[in-house]
């Protein structure tokens, strides 16, 4: 006989995970009834409903590990230019507008263009990929990102055999963004922030560019209205609120890299084996799950590239992981 | 009815250790209930050792703020105010052995080695060890007032050392540390105004 245990999960979680599987049965029904047009990216102050995205095909690579809730997700963030502690972006970018947006495709490739948001997405459909994300600061989340390949996008424009990186760049807007301020004493690191990604790691599969989680648009505090995702990579790799790619010959200099050479690299994939200048990388706490009490019964394990080695240790083949960290 | 001062201050006592129990009674509730919000290894490591500065500072509030006031009696909190310090430093401690850690002693030595930041708070918190041991007036007594305030002069070295491991913890915003920092200079530079002062009063008798 099948006796199946009740998951071990608090109810506040159940619930979310519920409304959002309704969610997602009423997308699929309402799309089969041809109720649902193109995605619409609105303005905070829209109703609810106004922001939900769909149609949405489940994506591959999606891991089934339990979601991190939504409340977690989106009141516990990095996103310096909203406030460096993990409370303000939710608070400070309330009325962030991410409408209109444009997005600046250029450098080396052959059709550089400056595409306003619905535009540049317009092409692509959205999917659904439910990936681990793991904090340089030894903390992890289970995300339901919506968004589309990199990789796509990356054909569009065409790069040229000049082109080796791709580097990525945040709005710089001290007036929307409170955490652009203050100079020396505000977050410690130059603005804009800057990202990059090899070209190869930049068409790979896995990493894409999200507009949405859990099936809604991308909360301003989680990097709307368009943001990088590469899961095996630590999270500040995964840039926000993006308004240019370049693509370029030489490696970018990132922000961290700017702001502590010695503490962040360029590629800074997950990796238990190299610690971080300050703290160990072999382990990390998932948010909203590893009470206390947890974590004394027992310890979390970081996996090698966040547990997606099968799919891109082969882009690192030959190169020594400890210095090029 | 008036209340002697001497009187205002022994009954003050037991509300003041109240006070500092407060930061304490909070954290156990929270941990109860399961409150420590999405990322609770975190929560712990900074609230006890948030709570250490602070305590730490209020003790070193105590001489310039009785000198200034007047108000001699502040000294009969000196004491305890330190031991909460150190009460709020063993919990900061053990957060970090028994929770972030887990007893992994590979991991702890390693910490303690290999990371400035971690070496200042653990050489910070062996400071305090002997303070608080030697802290009942029996202490006093068998080491003799002035080998006793030498010893506790340790106090200053703690307070920069605990700052220091705040601001090596930072990644990036200085700007929390920077006021521990601040104030710790104002209370530190009182003393150095102080002690020039009375050696230029002895110099010019």
């Amino acid at each position: 006989m099948l006796i199946k245990r009740p998951p071990d999960v608090r109810p506040s979680e159940i619930t979310d995970e519920k409304i959002y599987r309704e969610r997602r049965r009423f997308l699929q029904q309402a799309t089969a009834a041809g109720l649902l047009l193109a995605p619409v990216l609105q303005a905070p102050a829209a109703p609810a409903d106004a922001r939900k995205l769909g149609p949405l095909k489940r994506g591959p690579y999606s891991t089934d590990e339990k979601l991190t809730s939504y409340r977690d997700i989106t009141s516990y963030n990095n996103f310096y230019e909203f406030g460096t502690d993990k409370t303000d972006p939710a608070r400070n970018a309330k009325n962030f507008r991410t409408h209109p947006w444009s997005i600046a495709v250029e450098g080396e490739v052959r059709r550089p263009a400056v595409y306003q948001l619905e535009d540049f997405m317009k092409p692509h459909a959205l999917e659904e990929r439910v990936y681990r994300l793991r904090c340089v600061e030894a903390w992890s989340m289970v995300i339901p990102w919506v968004g589309f390949p990199l990789a796509d996008v990356i054909k569009r424009a065409g790069p040229t055999a000049n082109a080796k990186y791709v580097e990525f760049t945040t709005l710089h807007d001290p007036e929307q963004m409170p955490g652009q301020r203050g100079g020396l004493l505000g977050a410690g690191i130059e603005w804009p922030y800057v990202e990059g990604l090899r070209l190869d790691e930049a068409m790979h599969p896995l990493t894409i560019f999200a507009v949405g989680l859990y099936g809604e648009v991308l909360p301003n505090q989680n990097g709307a209205p368009l943001r990088l995702v590469v899961p095996w990579k630590y999270g500040f790799k995964s840039i926000k609120s993006i308004v240019k790619l370049r693509f370029v010959e030489q490696q970018p200099r990132i922000t961290w890299m700017k702001a502590n050479p010695r503490e962040y690299g360029f590629y800074s994939n997950v990796n238990p084996e190299v610690d971080h200048p300050r703290w160990s990388q072999a382990y990390e706490t998932r948010i909203g799950e590893d009470s206390v009490f947890d974590r004394l019964l027992r310890k979390r394990k970081t996996l090698p590239f966040n547990g997606y080695a099968e799919d891109v240790a082969h882009l690192y083949a030959g190169m020594d992981l400890k210095k090029y960290y | 009815m008036a209340l002697s001062p001497a009187r205002a201050a022994a009954l003050a006592k037991p509300v003041v250790f109240a006070a500092a129990l407060i930061p304490f009674a909070l954290l156990a509730s929270m941990i109860v209930s399961d409150e420590l919000g999405p990322n609770p290894v975190e929560t712990l490591n900074r609230y006890t050792g948030d709570w250490t500065l602070r305590f730490l500072l209020l003790t070193l509030a105590v001489t310039p703020v009785r000198s200034l006031t007047g108000w001699q009696l502040l000294i009969r909190f000196r004491r305890m105010l330190g031991l909460f310090a150190f009460f709020y430093a063993c919990l900061h401690f053990l957060s970090w052995i028994l929770v972030d850690k887990v007893f992994d002693w590979d991991e702890i030595v390693k910490d303690v080695v290999k990371r400035p930041f971690i070496t200042m708070g653990f050489t910070t918190f062996l400071l305090l060890i002997p303070l608080a041991a030697t802290s009942t007036q029996g202490m006093v007594r068998r080491l003799g007032g002035r080998r006793w305030r030498a010893l506790h002069r340790l106090v200053y070295v703690a307070a920069v050392g605990g700052v220091v491991h705040f601001w090596w913890l930072v990644k990036s915003d200085i700007r929390e540390p920077l006021l521990y920092a601040a104030i710790l200079a104002v209370l530190l530079g009182y003393r150095v105004w102080v002690y020039r002062r009375r050696s230029s009063a002895v110099a010019a008798a």
